[in-house]
């Protein structure tokens, strides 16, 4: 090969050109079979299941059929129609909208407050994962006992004389929204506490040393550098409270407040055994929540030019 | 001393060429180095020169062109099997492996059989003077050490080639010095031949035998340093070279390399580089030690004369260095001898042969590249 | 270039800002005595939240030893028959060997499919690639219950439902994304020269991944392992929706003793149960913590997310 070409030393000899020599350059060579069997889970394990779920939504049960009409739209009839289940729509948002919310903004203050360096710190960190090794069901077992009525909680507050008669903090929207507090909070307080160590602080020391007060630095510095971090955090605690089901089942109140979307699929699928209309409310529970996550970005992405085209 | 370099005769590089999706990264590079030679690649970033290097490690397959060793095609050859040592800009070290085994490494992966791997490892750590760190690991290690146990684990697999990507960019000034000393001292004794990429032009100068100037993937200019220093082939590669006075002017006439050029109110005599003819304007390249503040031991050389006001005076050891404006309002660094007051207006001269004029347009290259316009700006 | 500046006109230092009185009273790197109202609020809500935490931890402890706790403080008397009992009542070795088998496999299998591709997913570009990791995305963002309801009709109709393959198979959705957005950014940290300096010395590709790379991404594995251990154990819902008696991991018996028709079982059977399940997750991320440390572990999480 060298004496053929070694005669043209100079000029555009294209020395390498082979199909699988342009195709290297394009990225595409043996090594991408690497990724191969990740593809083959993720396609095997959730596009087809998911496609074949969309599928199944377009085959109503007779049942379905005959209750709704509407040809092979009578799952989404009934989903839209049917207030039982169209209501989970509203009672999911109701609990995991407050949730989420809560746990981001009650974890800013405290992530600014226990950013400096202080005794127990350490401690303080270990303690939140303790929640992690509670879990929803431990969780949920607890709140039972400790917040039921016969509960230690409320035994003191009746002790000191706050209240005479039991707080009712268990079976109903209060004790599954506590229980997303302990289950989301410390999730959310991590993640903001490394997006807040993430900020070089000699930004912040720049902004001082031209005269901007803490509102001014919060306002004009920080909040704005920490917003993608506050929105994704935002979006995950989100995903974690939207998709809640044991919680809302032990220490809701089922059939009333805490009725949500998830514990209408898992009834449809579990105890009627009606597959295509669990895969409609499964997957109209993707949109929903896919709606709320696309919101959060635009407002990301809205914020993010606004602060910058303010400086500008 | 055992350790020595396998050699080879020389090495010639084809019209290389690397192109990313249709960009051109580096375009024609023709060059032969003789077994021996110190050979610095030297550009601003972006100039091309890492793409080279790395193109010749075999790290980037070439797009166009052909490299040969001894009349034998390398190019075709993969990294691994193409007998070249490597230093790269940020060490690379192995973080997992003491300085010992970083530099056993790659005589492991050669077979090489434990008693002499023993001893050539012992060698070259005794080469770089890094016996009492040994065993450490290089997270351990100044930045320094780091980089001298890079070195070695390149001289230590004898390789036909040792390529340098910006060895000392990461090092500060003292350590610097101190290094390129050391890097020159191994090449010379190990009869390395080396290929090392910078874009300090002090460093080229001070360490290389020839320097080869890229700009924009195209080469400016292959020559000695001296000649790189003294003739620069166009402005770009004057400027890149220290001469930091760019005067923009018109030819107002021109005898065989002497030509009068003028503009702005100032008029000097030059030596055309290229062509020029009077009328056409021109760019005039003067350094700052050759443009010099008049006074009775600087007298005025070859009539050349300007008066400019004294803007900035800085103490450099011997001399001064004198920022100066002209009426025109051209900002120039000079020299001096003595420090001129600041708003005084002073008297500059510069030997004709040192005033280098270029015609404006380039050949092949037209715009500016962002640095180059950075550059500009900031003088401005 | 030992210059020394004797005369620069027009570059005067701005002249330095003067302190407010507000912060010259305080000696600087003191903290004043008093604390401000914020912070007297972020502190009681620590608090609270710790008090709510500790409650429900220890009310749960204490029930699973007391015996007849229907009013009062404490349990009237005290007795460890509540875990002998659940242990053979729910078969709690099967329980336990079905919860930390299923982990491991998930665990060994999420590593060898998903670091490969994390590797790719840093190291390469490719077509296709923005879709690639879109696709290796979802599965994270979703609620596990929107894809788990029809992957486990799907396990259904291939007659695998409440089999311990469909168990791992479930898990494996969440988990392998999950192992390639974790490994992805700390493979991209790791400086791709070093994999070029082990190729110039001489190593074929497969020796720069069994010498170089494996020892190098240990800690990362290690670390996204763990996260993987944690999150399949603690799965509720898709574990749920597949498996069956024999199959149950830990969380979903308690849930199904929990919810049983009938009332449910003796609450302190199964707040026995419930402490035997945090026990195994602390004993576990105990384990854990002592190879990776908590913040490489949080800044992992990090970096993965913001992708």
């Amino acid at each position: 090969m060298s004496s053929a070409t070694a005669g043209r030393p100079h000029g555009r000899t294209r020395s390498t050109a082979s199909l699988r020599h342009r195709l290297a350059e394009r990225g595409i060579d043996v090594s991408l079979l690497m990724l191969l069997p990740a593809l083959v889970v993720a396609i095997g394990l959730f596009v087809y299941p998911f496609s074949y779920g969309i599928g199944l939504t377009f085959q109503p049960t007779p049942a379905t059929q005959e209750q709704w009409g509407g040809g092979v739209l009578a799952n989404y009839l009934a989903f839209f129609k049917d207030p039982f289940v169209f209501n989970s729509v509203w009672l999911t948002m109701r609990l995991a909208l407050p949730a989420a919310l809560f746990n981001v903004l009650a974890s800013v203050p405290m992530a600014f407050k226990l950013r400096k360096r202080f005794r127990g710190k350490k401690l303080l960190t270990t303690l939140l994962v303790l929640p992690i090794t509670l879990g929803t069901v431990l969780t949920a077992q607890g709140l039972l006992i400790f917040a039921g009525r016969q509960g230690w909680l409320n035994r003191f507050l009746i002790q000191i004389g706050v209240i005479h008669d039991p707080l009712p903090l268990v079976n109903n929207y209060v004790g599954v929204f506590l229980s997303l507090v302990i289950s989301g909070f410390p999730f959310a307080f991590l993640l903001i506490s490394s997006y807040l160590s993430g900020i070089d602080p000699s930004i912040e020391a720049a902004a001082k040393t031209m005269g901007a007060g803490w509102g001014q630095r919060f306002r004009r510095v920080v909040l704005p550098l920490l917003a993608p971090g506050l929105a994704t955090t935002f979006i995950l605690t989100f995903v974690l409270a939207f998709s809640v089901f044991p919680s809302a089942r032990l220490v809701g109140d089922a059939s009333g407040a805490t009725r949500v979307m998830a514990l209408m699929a898992y009834r449809a699928f579990g105890e009627q055994t009606d597959y295509p209309m669990a895969s409609t409310i499964a997957l109209m529970m993707g949109v929903v929540e896919l709606l709320v996550i696309a919101l959060v970005l635009l407002w990301r992405s809205f914020l993010y030019k606004g602060s910058t085209g303010g400086k500008g | 001393m055992t350790i020595t370099a396998s050699k080879f005769q020389s090495l010639e590089l084809r019209g290389v060429g690397r192109s990313f999706g249709g960009v051109d990264a580096l375009v024609g590079l023709d060059l032969t180095v003789r077994a021996g030679e110190f050979i610095a690649l030297l550009g601003p970033s972006g100039c091309g020169k890492s793409t080279a290097l790395n193109c010749l490690a075999g790290l980037l397959p070439l797009t166009h062109g052909q490299i040969l060793v001894d009349g034998t095609r390398v190019d075709t050859v993969a990294a691994e099997n193409r007998d070249f040592g490597m230093v790269f800009q940020n060490y690379a070290l192995f973080p997992h492996l003491t300085v010992e085994r970083n530099i056993a490494f790659g005589l492991q992966m050669r077979k090489v059989p434990k008693a002499e791997l023993k001893r050539r490892v012992a060698e070259a750590i005794a080469l770089v003077k890094l016996e009492q760190h040994a065993t450490k690991l290089p997270g351990q290690l100044s930045g320094g050490q780091q980089q001298r146990v890079a070195i070695a684990r390149a001289v230590v697999m004898e390789p036909r080639l040792v390529l340098m990507d910006e060895p000392l960019s990461n090092l500060d000034a003292k350590l610097r010095l101190e290094m390129r000393t050391e890097i020159r001292r191994l090449h010379q004794s190990l009869g390395l031949t080396t290929i090392y990429v910078t874009h300090d032009q002090e460093e080229a100068l001070s360490m290389a035998d020839r320097l080869v100037v890229l700009r924009e993937g195209r080469v400016q200019q292959i020559g000695t340093p001296e000649e790189l220093h003294n003739h620069p082939a166009n402005w770009h590669v004057a400027d890149f070279m220290g001469y930091r006075n760019l005067v923009d002017l018109d030819v107002v006439s021109v005898d065989g390399p002497n030509v009068t050029v003028a503009g702005n109110g100032v008029t000097l005599h030059g030596t055309a580089v290229g062509a020029v003819t009077p009328g056409t304007a021109v760019r005039a390249a003067i350094r700052p030690e050759d443009l010099v503040v008049v006074s009775p031991s600087l007298p005025v050389r070859g009539g050349n004369t300007a008066k400019a006001t004294v803007s900035v005076v800085e103490y450099h050891g011997r001399e001064f260095a004198v920022g100066v404006t002209t009426p025109g309002g051209q900002l120039l660094h000079v020299r001096s001898d003595h420090a001129p007051a600041v708003g005084s207006t002073v008297e500059l001269t510069a030997d004709p042969a040192r005033v280098l004029v270029y015609p404006l347009a380039l050949t092949g290259a037209a715009a500016l590249s962002d640095e180059e316009n950075e550059l500009l700006e900031v003088r401005r | 270039m030992a210059t020394q500046t004797v005369v620069t006109p027009g570059v005067d230092p701005a002249p330095a800002k003067k302190v407010k009185p507000r912060d010259a009273a305080r000696v600087p790197g003191e903290r004043s005595l008093v604390a401000s109202p914020t912070t007297w609020v972020v502190w009681a809500a620590t608090a609270a939240f710790f008090v709510l935490l500790i409650g429900i931890l220890v009310s749960v402890v204490v029930d699973s030893f007391g015996k007849s706790w229907f009013r009062g403080w404490l349990p009237e008397s005290w007795s460890s028959s509540w875990y002998t009992s659940a242990w053979d009542r729910f078969g709690m070795t099967q329980i336990i060997g079905v919860t930390l088998g299923v982990a491991a496999a998930v665990i060994v299998v999420s590593v060898v499919v998903g670091v490969p591709a994390a590797y790719l997913l840093a190291r390469r570009n490719f077509p296709f690639k923005r879709a690639v990791t879109l696709l290796f995305l979802l599965p994270v963002l979703m609620p596990p219950i929107t894809y788990g309801i029809p992957l486990a009709t799907v396990m259904y109709n291939l007659d695998l439902s409440r089999t311990l393959t469909a168990v791992i198979l479930v898990n494996l959705v969440p988990s392998v994304p999950f192992v390639i957005m974790t490994m992805t950014p700390f493979i991209e940290q790791i400086n791709p020269a070093i994999e070029s300096a082990a190729r110039m010395s001489g190593a074929r590709m497969r020796q720069v991944f069994t010498k170089i790379l494996f020892p190098l991404l240990v800690p990362g594995v290690l670390a996204s392992s763990i996260l993987v251990l944690v999150r399949t154990v603690g799965m509720f819902d898709l574990t749920f929706l597949v498996s069956g008696p024999g199959t149950d991991t830990l969380v979903v018996a308690i849930y199904r003793a929990m919810t049983a028709a009938g009332g449910g079982e003796a609450r302190q059977l199964i707040s026995a149960m419930a402490v035997v399940y945090t026990a195994t997750m602390m004993v576990i991320l105990i384990v854990a913590l002592r190879f990776v440390s908590p913040t490489q572990l949080v800044a992992r999480v990090r970096e993965s997310r913001e992708d």
